[in-house]
């Protein structure tokens, strides 16, 4: 009999088969109808760690996120996700994975015919979780985002703040490993954007998810790698000097490439006029 | 409006045709596979079933009745008006029945199908369903496709049950016939094979009706104007090939049947 082949190296797995990065690209290149969308993009997400996708609309960013649950296939290079080559698997073989990672959608994509709690309850009822598990795990999630009280509502009841409240609550409500959130703060007020920035900045910091995170203000993710939430005081508070990792990331993509993967200090402080001229 | 070139059109078309046998296939190979949705499907057979009710009943008993008035103003002429049950009786369960259920089924629940699923797809409900872990073909298709099946083979029993009433009441109240006579001439005419093949119908009637629903849906673009058009078109591909499907089957099942 030969002996078993070890598994080859591959930059989403150690060699004892651990996952080690949360999500790897690899030179990922997409286009749809003739037009390059993503030309050769490759980072890693670290477990743990966060990353705020920048980018003009139409860069690619809801494409990465796509790309990353494997609801579309690159047309070259390689996506690990958990040590999972997502892009070499089959639809079939995709739901087991894509029921440890969470995803809120640019327009929330809540299921317009069932109930606020259906749709926070929907994984867990697709699972065959009890009845009174289920009712405890919705109001903890609906409790999280703060909309016990919409529990009976239709989706077309709430406002678009509330809504991609519900999205959140659903996406979290099974704790998955890894949350991908598509411009949770766009077209939202100033006031409701900081409530749900408020509300990544706890899920990341209360439960440690790794996470993807798109958005087209600056602010909000900068927001985000400076403050930090305290469990104490039951909100976001600044950073300002305290020895505390916020473990936030950018990355910036233009014209189908990456042209920044850094930290918030090196991307204020970065020479490069397009960044320099983004980030004003 | 745009002009496209015939070879983009066979393109498309071959690729059209390529997507629908694939999702109609998978649609079948599910039923073999966990998870199986059985509320879903129990509510859709509810939808089609009782909801297409009332009006394969009244199809059914009108079409019946004009098919015994136009009968018998041919068999007077021969002097055998008796055997307009034997007549209704036959175009009902072989022809009528099946492709008149399917029709109204299609005219129903192919578009119902088409602008659900369609709303779905262009408000990424579709997606959100696949990262949420659940295979939109096993949750959505095959439900639709299962119940239909078997609905449609109900109503078309109660399609051609109908007609035949209709044509007994044409018979009893204005031609006079005897009702023992029209029953028992229905009853009598007809042999296994046209049984077989009126009751085998349905059943290719409903995968057409539910896959080609469920197809346009799942590949709508383009909004709620995107929505409307695959609707329409899936009322329209569903009943043309109902009626071409129709031809085929009785060609086919009568050369079988010999
Ligand atoms: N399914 C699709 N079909 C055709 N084009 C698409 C599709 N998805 C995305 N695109 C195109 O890809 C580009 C990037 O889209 P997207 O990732 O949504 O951008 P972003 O989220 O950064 O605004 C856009 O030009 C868009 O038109
Ligand atoms: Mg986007």
């Amino acid at each position: 009999m030969p002996a078993p082949v070890a598994p080859a190296e591959s930059p989403g797995r150690t060699t004892d088969g651990q996952p080690q990065s949360a999500i790897v690209l690899e030179d990922v290149s997409i286009s749809f109808e003739g037009n390059t969308v993503l030309d050769g993009i490759s980072f890693s997400l670290e477990r743990g760690e966060t990353k705020a996708l920048l980018g003009v609309a139409g860069a690619g960013k809801s494409t990465i996120l796509k790309l990353t649950m494997g609801l579309v296939k690159p047309d070259h290079g390689n996506i690990w996700v958990l040590g999972q080559e997502v892009s070499a698997m089959k639809e079939e073989d995709l739901f087991e994975l894509r029921r440890k990672l969470g995803m809120v959608f640019q327009e929330s994509a809540l299921f317009d015919s069932l109930t606020v709690r259906d749709n926070v309850a929907y994984r867990l009822i697709e699972e065959g979780v009890p009845e009174d598990k289920i009712q405890k795990r919705v109001e903890e999630a609906l409790r999280f985002v703060e909309l016990e009280h919409t529990l009976n509502m239709f989706p077309g009841e709430l406002s678009g703040g509330m809504r991609r409240r519900v999205a959140i609550a659903r996406a979290i409500v099974d704790q998955p490993e890894i949350l991908l959130y598509d411009s949770p703060t766009g077209g939202l007020d100033p006031v409701t954007s900081t409530t749900i920035i408020e509300l990544i900045v706890k899920q990341r910091d209360v439960y440690h998810t790794s996470s993807l995170l798109v958005s087209h203000r600056l602010q909000d993710a900068f927001t985000m790698a400076t403050h930090y939430f305290d469990r104490s005081k039951n909100r976001m508070v600044p950073v300002n000097g305290a020895p505390i990792d916020t473990r936030t990331s950018f990355l910036v993509l233009r014209d189908g490439k990456v042209i920044f993967d850094g930290s918030a200090h090196e991307l204020a402080t970065s020479r490069d006029e397009y960044i320099r001229e983004y980030i004003s | 409006m745009e002009l496209i070139s015939p070879t983009e059109w066979a393109k498309d078309l071959v690729q059209a045709i390529q997507d629908w046998t694939y999702l109609a296939a998978r649609s079948i190979g599910n039923i073999f596979r966990h998870p199986r949705y059985v509320s879903d499907t129990l509510q859709q057979a509810d939808l089609i079933g009782v909801g297409s009710l009332p009006i394969v009943v009244l199809t059914g008993f009108f079409t019946g009745g004009v098919l015994a008035l136009n009968a018998a103003r041919t068999l007077e002429q021969y002097g055998s008006l008796s055997l307009t049950g034997q007549l209704v009786s036959i175009s009902m369960v072989r022809e009528l029945g099946p492709t008149l259920a399917g029709l109204m089924v299609a005219g129903r629940n192919a578009s119902g199908m088409a602008s659900e699923l369609g709303s779905m797809k262009v408000t990424e409900q579709i997606d959100a369903m696949r990262a949420l872990g659940t295979d939109p073909s096993k949750k959505l298709v095959t439900p639709r496709v299962v119940a239909t099946i078997i609905m449609l083979f109900f109503l078309t029993i109660i399609c051609d049950f109908f007609g035949l009433t209709g044509g007994f009441a044409v018979s009893q109240l204005g031609l006079h016939l005897d009702a023992h006579q029209y029953w028992n001439n229905a009853y009598q005419t007809l042999e296994f094979g046209d049984v077989i093949i009126g009751l085998i119908k349905p059943l290719l009637f409903g995968f057409l009706v539910a896959t080609i629903g469920c197809y346009y849906g799942l590949t709508s673009r383009g909004g709620t104007q995107g929505v409307g058009r695959a609707t329409t078109q899936a009322v329209v591909a569903a009943s043309i090939l109902i009626l071409a499907v129709n031809y085929f089957t009785s060609q086919l099942l009568l050369y079988l049947l010999k």
